[in-house]
């Protein structure tokens, strides 16, 4: 009797620290002076700050609506998305992910619920799939320097001004390039991988990133503060919505001249989720003229009006299409984190 | 009568076209169910087939993309395979790649397994609670580290396959229904005109005075010329009847005053005259007068009773000979005139022709009447058999009447016998009228010495037309 109980005690403290760790933050958040008779729950990859100005917005807009808004790690996301799929965990009423790659694969796996509005049918056919899956946003990978720390004249415009950064015998970026790491980070995969079908140079940048003994590390958070505080000089794909929302000073953006990847976050009604109809209602407010101006505030969609003019061609939006499910398979994911393993090992080792 | 009542009477009927257009519209609907199922039909197989190959290359484009690495196959998942299922735009998608014992080497443990089937099968699943179409296709490894069959199965759902089936439906029914519209146009103009005959000859009726009796315009087709030609015939008896009864009452009205109000002022005359040989004179004129009138009442009411049968009894073959000798035996002759002398001059053939027994009757007895009254004894009645013409004839041996009245003959023979009060005339114009009522012709003249009136018949049947 005492050893069950104290199995279960010891379960629950087994249990609590992953459940905590998968859901990094909760807030509530509801117009002032209601408390919302219906409770909207999102999982969402997007910090928390970032998007409550919108959320914000959108509750003033339907007071009675109260948005539980949790903050996922997109693997641990996908994860709990998939357990409330096979009915093992409870459903979010709405699923908002920057990886995409995993919410086609929810889709595809039969996990949502449709849904049509005049909001949704506007898309444009590369950020909707099956009226299930929207792309709200529209965020670029960019590249990231220290204005204190790189001279101007080094400042990589495309990709292949990167390779020749890297490729200097003597350099002082060893070690100070920092990305994603992969493995940790769904959206970080999934830039990688979008790179690897997109141009040759990916091989050529693992190599260099090989040989500068670059740094794999998890978070646009931490990346950003690193390059932030000299501990990396460039960043390479992280994601351009961020940075401007940080507004860090000595923080300098590329949009690469090659070619910048867009990224849709992907919003999505699972199948089983509760209250569907609030969770369209923020699908259509978000894609909304005035959604789309406070996402564009936040730094959410990618406007031409940038200092940094981007030719039409170098803008690749990565399509919400099934496509993205070989993202997702399994032998494919293998073979291209061994080779990313490959790059990244021996500084690995060394340390 | 009320003739707008008349015109109106018309009972209300679906008119020919619309019964017509609405068999067309009967005919083209059925021929577009048969065309739509066909479609249909079509349009699936057609939809099934180009996503099967769109299946199959997926699959095969998988296969092609794995390799034996260590021992194990690795599949490196092409993302042309996807590009190519991605063209079914909105179809989930299931892949799977199987060892031959089933374990899941990637894709989706879900993806149904269908091993037994060769090297490559098609077939249909489920796919989370949708219709799918799966394929699997097998592929065998004979590397040093690695031996066996692999099976790579794709598959997804229907969306993209019913849409197309659904479209090609749609545009097979369009050109159908287009086509329907130009056949009902092109079959409303060609019966619009193959009707405008008979909605003339409709129309044409419609605006006809119901009095008017004259023949209409044939014209058009040959149905309808059938038509008008019988409703002609019809309306020519019809106008005929009717001007034989407006003759008989004008002449009863005419011809019979005069010897009526004769017959009157010689009873009155009687009645008045006391001395009684006046009063046996006056009776016997009386008498004369009467037997007169009743002449000219018989021979009104034959030529009526001849015009009448003449219309309305269809002809039959008719032996002139039985005629003669029937009119000959009746011997009529004896009351008229009993020393004349009448001889029947016919031979052993027969001699055939179209005609009314009653009608042909009538008018030798009035020939011979004629004859006994006006001409000179002897009196020989006859038929004469000459080829195509058959004749039947009364001859007497005097010189016929006078020029001028022989040219009288000839016009109207009613006002020539009424305002003398005697039927002298109305028996040749009965005889006139048979004849013609049976394609014949009547002739008068001198003959042989003496004066005879025929009547000339196409012969029918009989040696001579055999």
């Amino acid at each position: 009797m005492r050893n069950s109980l104290l199995w279960a005690v010891l379960k629950v403290a087994l249990l609590l620290p992953t459940a905590l760790a998968s859901q990094e933050k909760i807030e509530r958040i509801f117009a002032p002076g209601s408390q919302g008779e219906v409770t909207l729950v999102l999982r969402s990859t997007t910090d928390v700050d970032v998007l409550r100005p919108i959320i914000e917005a959108f509750v003033l807009q339907n007071p009675d609506i109260a948005v539980t808004y949790e903050q996922w790690g997109s693997n641990a996301l996908f994860q709990n998305s998939l357990a409330a799929c096979a009915g093992n965990a409870i459903s979010a009423s709405a699923v908002f992910s920057s990886g995409v790659h995993q919410m086609i694969d929810l889709v595809n796996r039969a996990c949502a619920s449709t849904y049509r509005s005049e909001q949704t049918t506007a898309l444009p056919a590369a950020r909707r799939w099956r009226d299930e899956l929207w792309g709200i946003t529209k965020e670029p990978a960019v590249m990231i320097y220290n204005t204190d720390l790189v001279p101007a004249k080094d400042v990589p415009k495309s990709r292949f001004a990167l390779l020749d950064l890297m490729r200097r015998p003597t350099s002082i970026y060893r070690g100070k390039i920092a990305t994603y790491n992969i493995e940790a980070s769904g959206l970080g995969y999934l830039f990688a991988f979008m790179d690897s079908l997109e141009a040759s140079t990916f091989g050529a940048l693992l190599e260099g990133f090989s040989r500068t003994d670059a740094v794999a590390t998890c978070c646009s958070w931490e990346i950003i503060n690193g390059v932030s505080m000299g501990d990396y000089l460039i960043a390479y794909n992280v994601l351009g919505s961020y940075v401007d929302s940080a507004t860090f000073e000595n923080i300098g953006v590329i949009h690469p001249q090659d070619y910048t990847l867009f990224l849709s976050r992907a919003y999505m009604i699972p199948k089983d989720a509760p209250e569907k109809e609030a969770a369209a209602l923020l699908l259509d407010f978000m894609l909304s003229t005035r959604g789309q101006s406070l996402l564009k505030a936040r730094n959410l969609f990618y406007a031409d009006t940038n200092d940094t003019t981007l030719p039409e061609s170098a803008e690749r939006g990565i399509s919400i299409e099934p496509t993205l499910l070989v993202a997702g398979d399994k032998h494919r994911r293998e073979q291209f984190v061994d080779l990313w393993r490959s790059a990244f090992a021996p500084r690995d080792m060394a340390r | 009568m009320n003739e707008s009542g008349a015109r109106v009477a018309v009972p209300f009927r679906t008119s020919l076209m619309s019964r017509v257009m609405l068999g067309v519209l009967a005919l083209l609907a059925a021929g577009g169910v048969i065309v739509a199922i066909a479609a249909l039909a079509y349009g699936k197989q057609a939809a099934t087939q180009s996503y099967d190959r769109l299946l199959v290359g997926a699959a095969q484009d998988i296969a092609e993309s794995t390799k034996i690495v260590n021992g194990a196959p690795v599949v490196d998942l092409p993302v042309s395979a996807f590009s190519l299922l991605s063209l079914a735009l909105d179809d989930r998608i299931s892949y799977a790649v199987r060892e031959a014992d089933g374990t899941l080497l990637t894709g989706y443990d879900t993806a149904p397994i269908s091993i037994n089937g060769g090297d490559q099968i098609l077939f249909d699943a489920m796919m989370q609670g949708d219709a799918a179409r799966f394929t699997t296709v097998a592929r065998r490894f004979a590397e040093r580290d690695y031996s066996g069959t692999v099976y790579f199965t794709v598959g997804h759902t229907l969306l993209a396959r019913n849409a197309m089936a659904i479209e090609l439906t749609k545009t097979a029914l369009l050109g159908v229904g287009i086509a329907g519209l130009i056949l009902m146009i092109c079959a409303f103009f060609v019966i619009r005109s193959t009707m405008r005959p008979l909605q003339h000859m409709a129309s044409e009726l419609r605006r006809r005075d119901p009095y008017d009796l004259t023949p209409m315009p044939i014209q058009g087709p040959s149905e309808v010329t059938v038509a008008i030609a019988a409703m002609n015939q019809f309306m020519r008896r019809l106008d005929r009847q009717v001007g034989a009864m407006r003759n008989l009452i004008s002449d009863a009205a005419h011809q019979l005053r005069t010897p009526v109000a004769a017959i009157r002022a010689h009873a009155e005359l009687v009645a008045d005259h006391g001395a009684l040989a006046e009063q046996q004179q006056g009776l016997e004129r009386l008498l004369k007068r009467t037997r007169s009138l009743g002449s000219l009442l018989d021979q009104m009411l034959s030529r009526a009773m001849v015009i009448h049968r003449t219309d309305n009894s269809p002809p039959e073959p008719v032996d002139l000979r039985d005629i003669a000798l029937h009119v000959v035996e009746l011997e009529d002759h004896m009351v008229l005139s009993p020393q004349a002398i009448v001889e029947l001059c016919i031979d052993g053939d027969e001699v055939l022709v179209l005609a009314d027994e009653i009608s042909l009757r009538e008018a030798v007895k009035n020939m011979l009447i004629n004859a006994l009254k006006h001409g000179t004894s002897p009196i020989r009645v006859g038929v004469t058999g000459k080829g195509t013409v058959a004749e039947i004839w009364v001859a007497d041996a005097g010189a016929g009447p006078s020029p001028d009245v022989l040219a009288q003959i000839g016009t109207r023979f009613e006002r020539f016998a009424a305002s003398k009060g005697t039927s002298a005339g109305l028996g040749l114009s009965i005889v006139s009228a048979v004849a013609e009522a049976f394609h014949g012709s009547m002739h008068i003249g001198p003959h042989e010495g003496g004066f005879r009136v025929t009547m000339a018949f196409p012969a029918m049947g009989g040696k001579d037309a055999q």
